[in-house]
């Protein structure tokens, strides 16, 4: 996995320059099968993403029931679960994603525009 | 220490499969007809399955709770080790609270190599790590992580068994109580059908069993436990509170914590069916067998030595052990006042020396203050001691020393718990008890006197300005003994008794009756003298008459020579007369024929 370049983990602070020069986003979609959840939630997250993270993010989506012993190792409790590899700090989202401000917030995104 | 107990082991192992008949023998009796019962899944943990009649319900999961420090987790993970160990139940353990180092760690201490079982498939163990401040919510989720997570740890090992500690630490880490309470009612639903016997542990809540209601949810089964403290001494409880389609003991039941796990008394369920045996043992005093019908206690019976202060109770027990161990017993010695090694330097100073037997390992002398437990984890303790340690006697040295205050129901309730777990072990019991001086002096202040088989009674005797020591012997079920009172000394060589001087000044003990004795001596003496002064009269007296009968026989004698000497004499005197006269005639020519006289005389 690359290093995130730069820039510290640090909280959000809202200048622009700064994230559009560094981040690059790796995210993790873990799910469970085809539920109503966790396709709504891959729906919700590639727009997301689309919307704010335009060519500056790579998104897995793991189906637990195919790689089970992954849930242990990545300590996945609830579904869907989003873990935001990079940039540090690591960062959890869980749910649907239909909440999209609450997941932007959860990944230090600013919205764009 | 490699868990194997051999006591649960042996007696749960029976009831695994599914026909668990066996219960606290209080219920067993009548109702032991093989009626149809809750398959049970053997904790394994002594004295549990005894109460929860073979085990929690196989299959179901069960709820145990209680506050913090209270045992839960310990538990859990003995439920778990020994289902692996003893049963061949591999089992998955899944920590919400302590990594799983540290929970290796923490059970090693009790001998659980949760390592190695690991390794060789038995155990699971998974951490459930949630930190609140890196969890966003968005939308709604469900646990099927966890469900997928532990589905995979069960298929891993094939386990039976499944513990989730502490589960409720999920409402601290996740959002969203709602979906929470929904996805634990489906988690329980799920491990039923799962066929795997589960533990869920709770925090004790507010006026509820567990912070979070569980159960509701968990309702076969609910254990809850308890540490509490009174008097500044804690003790730990259990209590089954429902135990759906089982009877179960419904008591608060003791528990202990220590080096080899969990060990609960179900006490109170034992009932009155010991064997009484007709064994006797030695006292180790001579005299008090004799006392005791000649041959001492009756094995297994209990014997209460009570007294006032320095009356020599302890040194009577201490006989008592050292007799033991010379027949090749076991002794153990639960003293409460004195350190192991100033008892055997005062049973040194009266010529007992326990020391032998301590390093030959047939005595154990167990100190401890009655303040360092509660009464119950002293019970629990003795208890677990003496199922180790499986003595043939055992020794409490004093039992007075646990009132505190007035607890004396408590202290009765457990020496009545005791001496019923002792007389159903077969162990004889001796007790001493401290009278104080002022108290009534047959009777005990935890008034267990009634539970004794044999009493003796230690007393000082106060008189002409010393204290003696008493002994008689207040009861003795079943033989027949002595109603006498013995002196009672110490000396270099251990106890004797000696018989009290008994006469018409009233009973006499210690120098008064030495010198009883001696004045009775001297009297002896004195009669004695006597009586040959008058021998010796008697002699002198028969020497004299007999020497005065010699003397006049003497005389005698000498008067009978003299007296023949004169008939002789008088005889021939007549003679020459009569010869005389005939030659007087010759010469005179008498005519006359004096022929007899001449006939004669020719």
């Amino acid at each position: 996995m690359k290093t995130s370049p730069a820039r510290p983990a640090q909280p959000a602070e809202k200048t622009a320059q700064r994230k559009a020069a560094s981040s690059r986003y790796i995210l993790k979609l873990y799910i469970a099968g085809q539920s109503p959840k966790s396709v709504n939630a891959i729906a919700n997250i590639k727009k997301i993403c689309e919307e704010n993270l335009l060519g500056r993010y790579e998104l897995d989506v793991i189906d637990l029931y195919q790689q089970p012993q992954l849930a242990q190792g990545e300590q996945i409790i609830a579904v869907p679960t989003l873990i935001r590899k990079l940039p540090l700090p690591l960062r959890r989202i869980i749910g649907d994603m239909s909440n999209t401000e609450r997941v932007l917030v959860g990944l230090d995104i600013q919205k764009a525009a | 220490m490699n868990k194997p107990k051999p006591a649960p082991k042996s007696k749960p192992a029976p009831k695994a499969k599914s026909t668990p008949k066996a219960k606290p023998s209080s219920m067993a009796g009548s109702i032991s007809k093989a009626r149809p019962q809750l398959p049970k899944a053997p904790t394994g943990i002594q004295g549990l399955d005894e109460i929860t009649g073979g085990g929690l319900p196989k299959g179901r999961p069960t709820l145990i709770c209680g506050g913090a420090g209270c045992g839960k987790t310990l538990l859990a993970m003995e439920f778990l080790v020994r289902g692996a160990t003893e049963f061949n139940e591999p089992g998955v353990f899944m920590a919400f609270e302590e990594s799983t180092q540290d929970l290796t760690k923490n059970v090693a201490s009790l001998g659980f190599d949760l390592k190695d079982l690991v390794a060789r498939k038995k155990i699971v163990l998974d951490f459930v790590y949630i930190e609140r401040s890196e969890i966003e919510e968005s939308g709604e989720y469900d646990l099927e992580g966890l469900f997928i997570r532990l589905g995979s740890a069960i298929a891993s090992i094939g386990a039976k068994r499944v513990v989730l500690d502490t589960i409720e630490s999920l409402f601290a880490g996740l959002p969203n109580p709602l979906i929470l309470r929904a996805e634990l009612r489906r988690l329980f639903r799920w491990l039923k059908e799962k066929g795997v016997t589960a533990i869920i542990t709770g925090e004790r809540g507010e006026g509820t069993l567990t912070r979070q209601g569980l159960e509701e949810y968990v309702s076969d089964c609910v254990i809850v436990l308890d540490h509490r403290v009174s008097e500044q001494t804690s003790s730990r409880r259990l209590r089954v509170v429902k135990y759906r389609g089982s009877t179960h003991g419904t008591n608060e039941y003791p528990f202990l914590i220590d080096e080899d796990g969990i060990s609960v008394l179900p006490v109170t369920s034992l009932a009155l069916n010991h064997i009484a045996s007709t064994e006797r043992v030695s006292t180790g005093i001579q005299r008090l067998d004799a006392m005791l019908g000649g041959t001492g206690y009756y094995r297994g019976s209990s014997v209460l030595v009570s007294g006032t202060a320095g009356t020599g109770k302890s040194s009577i027990a201490a006989h008592f052990a050292d007799a033991a161990c010379r027949r090749g017993e076991r002794v153990l010695y639960f003293s409460f006042e004195e350190s192991p090694s100033q008892i055997m330097r005062n049973m040194n100073s009266i010529g007992i020396d326990l020391q032998q037997w301590v390093k030959k390992g047939l005595l154990h002398i167990n100190a401890n203050r009655p303040s360092f437990a509660g009464l119950e984890t002293h019970l629990a303790m003795k208890h677990k001691m003496i199922n180790d340690f499986k003595p043939q006697v055992a020794i409490l040295d004093p039992l007075n020393s646990f009132v505190v205050g007035n607890n004396e129901i408590g202290v009765q309730s457990m020496f009545m718990r005791l001496l019923d777990f002792l007389k159903t072990k077969q162990i004889t019991a001796l007790f001493t008890n401290l009278t104080s001086g002022s108290g009534v002096l047959e009777q005990t202040e935890i008034g267990i006197s009634s539970l004794i088989d044999t009493w003796l009674l230690l007393r000082a005797i106060d008189s002409g300005g010393e204290r003696n020591r008493g002994l008689s012997i207040l009861k003795s079920r079943g033989m027949a003994h002595s109603n006498q009172i013995r002196e009672f000394m110490l000396t270099d060589h251990g106890v004797e008794l000696r018989d009290v001087y008994v006469g018409p000044e009233g009973v006499l003990t210690g120098s008064a009756r030495l010198t009883k004795e001696a004045e009775n001596e001297a009297a002896k003496l004195i009669r004695n003298q006597e009586v040959e002064l008058r021998r010796i009269e008697l002699e002198r007296k028969r020497t004299t008459l007999e020497a005065q009968i010699a003397m006049l026989r003497a005389e005698f004698a000498v008067q009978e020579i003299a007296s023949s000497k004169i008939i002789g004499q008088e005889k021939a005197e007549k003679a020459q007369l009569a010869q005389g006269r005939v030659d007087m005639g010759l010469s005179r020519n008498v005519d006359a024929k004096p022929n007899i006289q001449k006939g004669g005389s020719k």
